[in-house]
């Protein structure tokens, strides 16, 4: 039996008129636009107190505002009689001359923001130009009364970003700690550095090429000199090419980059210079591929293939080519030498090469082979930085266990709050 | 000095600008422009590369080394690809009908043409080798010679058999309570945390190292990357 059979003809009438009744009630709502009043609903509350200040630590771009929700911005309100707030900004015509402010003209703009929110960042803003901001609470009835800021807010430049005083105390704490390991190491204090078995083995690996005959081939990545990876590849290579003019070896440096084979040269050329053989330099052994990856990957391939390189040297930045590299090298007998600032290649020079550069390994290469008082002081100033590094692991693994053993207890909560989100968030 | 001096200075205070843009907010736009000089001076280099391209093949081809044919055939196609480019060859003309007005890698120009058939085909297959090397090279590193390569071919095997079907399958046995000794879960907690850490622990200290060289490039303690060849 269905439902219309159970209904009686009057009541089924009634019931007919009332839906059409509440269908007219609701077109008539669906055909209101959004922000125009509803009849029947009244006016929400205004918002309280709207303030606007300059943004701290910001090239004065953005203004930071905050007011409370209207009383009838409230969860519990179903339907909700505040839909969200329109927040209006007016530039002020400038009166200070000469600055930015002055090629603005007077313009309004509207920010439609939701519900439920008391803030807002207006990051839209000339440095140096004043705003005055006015905001409505909008609900279904329509646009409560306005309030403004108590006077115009005029965003500034400031000389130094707060929110990355953490990160700047970290960098001094680990570039003053270089700075003075490195003075003193000047002054003469004796320096131990462990023994780094992949540095050790360039000579080694030198030598062998010179009594096979064959050449060493050295690349120092597929990045440009932008990159400080690739800067310390070609400090290596100046090293590795002064063992090679001393034992009188030929090496070869293809190059990704015109600037990296630039310097490849200048450095290559000291080398020689230094080593005493400057009639044995030739430039045309360091020489420009190709920026394109694959297409540098096929030549230097190639090159091992066929001339069979008795050492193969790879420092810089690496990709893809990494395994590529390492194993056409092993596969032609070459000793291979490996260092690259990719986390995420390490694994396929490991599994491809004799000897790698572990991370830091590789930025330390310069200062192990020279063996130079300055430089070997650097290495002690990184070793300050990664016992802060293990001081900070630790206070912060303490704090979160605490946080999770004492849940109500606000100091550990507050700590490390601040440690990570000031001290080590900024950066 | 020339050679020298001059080199690192220009470095030191490029370094030191945008060192300082970072925390200084009004100084922002000065680590941009710094971008643009390098974008500026890495585009004459391009000219540099391409001559150094063009006269060590020349030469090559002119003293009939060894492979010079080989040579040739790069040449041509460097010089090709690079007429094609400059002259728009092929490109579709305009809305004002003329083909100088269309962009030299327009769907159906000959640079077009060349990329999508002959580059583009030629880098995948060199990366397609890949696959045949990460064979070769995992053949020889979880090969079980000590200790050490044990491990990492025991680790190696969870983490492999975690990622496919056949790991969940193997282990579906194990109830749930106890999932995280089923190979996924095993290679959730090797991956998140034991390999994790030890990436971050690599990663600290590359940074480290990032920031001491950096440093003495400033400082001009290390200059051996400018050929001065006193270390």
């Amino acid at each position: 039996m269905n439902l219309l059979c159970r209904i009686p003809p009057r009541r089924y009438w009634f019931a007919v008129c009332l839906g059409w009744v509440l269908c007219c009630c609701g077109w008539g709502a669906a055909g209101a636009q959004p922000g125009e009043p509803v009849p029947g609903e009244s006016l929400p509350g205004p918002p309280g107190g709207l303030e606007g200040v300059d943004h701290p630590g910001d090239n004065g771009t953005a203004i930071d505002l905050r007011w409370s929700l209207s009383i009838d911005d409230r969860a519990e309100f179903k339907p909700r009689r505040v839909k969200g707030y329109r927040l209006e900004r007016r530039a002020l015509p400038s009166v200070a001359g000469g600055s930015e402010a002055d090629s603005s003209t007077d313009e309004t703009q509207v920010f439609e923001l939701p519900y439920g929110v008391g803030q807002f960042v207006d990051r839209q803003c000339v440095p140096g130009r004043s705003y005055q901001y006015r905001l409505w609470a909008v609900g279904p009835g329509g646009e409560s009364a306005v309030v403004e800021t108590a006077g115009p807010v005029t965003p500034r430049r400031q000389w130094f970003d707060g929110t990355r005083t953490g990160f700047a105390l970290l960098l001094l704490a680990i570039c003053g700690a270089v700075i003075w390991f490195t003075e003193r190491a000047k002054r003469g204090k004796s320096l131990h550095v462990r023994e780094i078995a992949a540095l050790r083995a360039m000579r080694e690996a030198v030598g062998r090429a010179t009594e096979m005959g064959r050449p060493c081939l050295f690349i120092p990545g597929i990045e440009d000199m932008n990159e400080i990876a690739t800067v310390a590849g070609v400090a290596i290579l100046s090293h590795v090419a002064e063992t090679a003019a001393d034992y009188q070896a030929e090496i070869v440096v293809p190059t990704t980059r015109s600037l990296v084979m630039t310097a490849a040269q200048e450095a290559v050329w000291g080398a020689y210079l230094k080593a005493d053989r400057a009639d044995d330099y030739r430039p045309d052994r360091i020489y420009y591929v190709s920026d394109e990856q694959f297409a540098y990957v096929a030549h230097v391939t190639g090159y091992m293939v066929r001339e069979k390189p008795a050492a193969c040297f790879y420092t810089g930045v690496f990709y893809a080519e990494s395994l590529i590299f390492a194993e056409t090298g092993n596969s032609v007998g070459a000793i291979q030498i490996a260092g690259t600032s990719e986390a995420t290649q390490l694994p396929f020079f490991v599994a491809g090469c004799d000897y790698t550069l572990m991370g830091e390994e590789l930025f330390a290469a310069s200062a192990y082979l020279t063996r130079e008082p300055q430089q070997l002081g650097s290495l002690k100033g990184q070793d300050a930085g990664k016992v802060l590094a293990v001081v900070l692991l630790l206070a912060g693994c303490l704090l979160a266990t605490a946080v999770e053993v004492w849940p109500g207890w606000d100091p550990p909560v507050n700590a490390l709050r601040w440690l990570t989100g000031r001290l080590l968030g900024g950066g | 000095m020339l050679r020298n001096t001059i080199p690192w200075l220009i470095a030191a205070c490029a370094g030191s600008v945008i060192i300082a843009a970072y925390f200084v907010p009004s100084a922002q736009g000065w680590q941009d422009t710094i971008g643009q000089w390098f974008e500026v001076l890495a585009s004459f280099a391009f000219v540099l590369g391409g001559v150094n391209l063009a006269m060590q093949n020349l030469q090559k081809i002119s003293a009939r080394e060894p492979g010079w044919g080989y040579a040739a055939v790069t040449l041509m196609s460097f010089l090709v690809t690079l007429g094609v480019g400059l002259f728009k060859v092929g490109v579709p003309a305009d809305s004002s009908g003329s083909r100088w007005g269309g962009s030299y890698q327009a769907e159906g120009s000959a640079f077009w043409w060349l990329y999508e058939y002959a580059y583009n085909p030629t880098i995948s297959t060199i990366f397609a080798l890949l696959a045949f090397y990460v064979a070769s090279a995992a053949f020889r590193a979880f090969r079980w010679k000590n200790t050490e390569a044990t491990l990492l071919l025991a680790t190696a095997f969870i983490v492999l058999l975690g990622r496919t079907y056949a790991g969940a399958v193997l282990t579906s046995a194990i109830p749930e309570e106890y999932s995280a000794f089923t190979f996924p879960g095993l290679t959730t907690l090797i991956m998140g945390v034991v390999n994790t850490a030890g990436q971050r622990a690599i990663m600290i200290g590359i940074a480290l190292g990032v920031a001491a060289t950096s440093l003495k490039v400033l400082l001009g303690i290390n200059r051996s990357y400018l050929g001065s060849g006193d270390g």
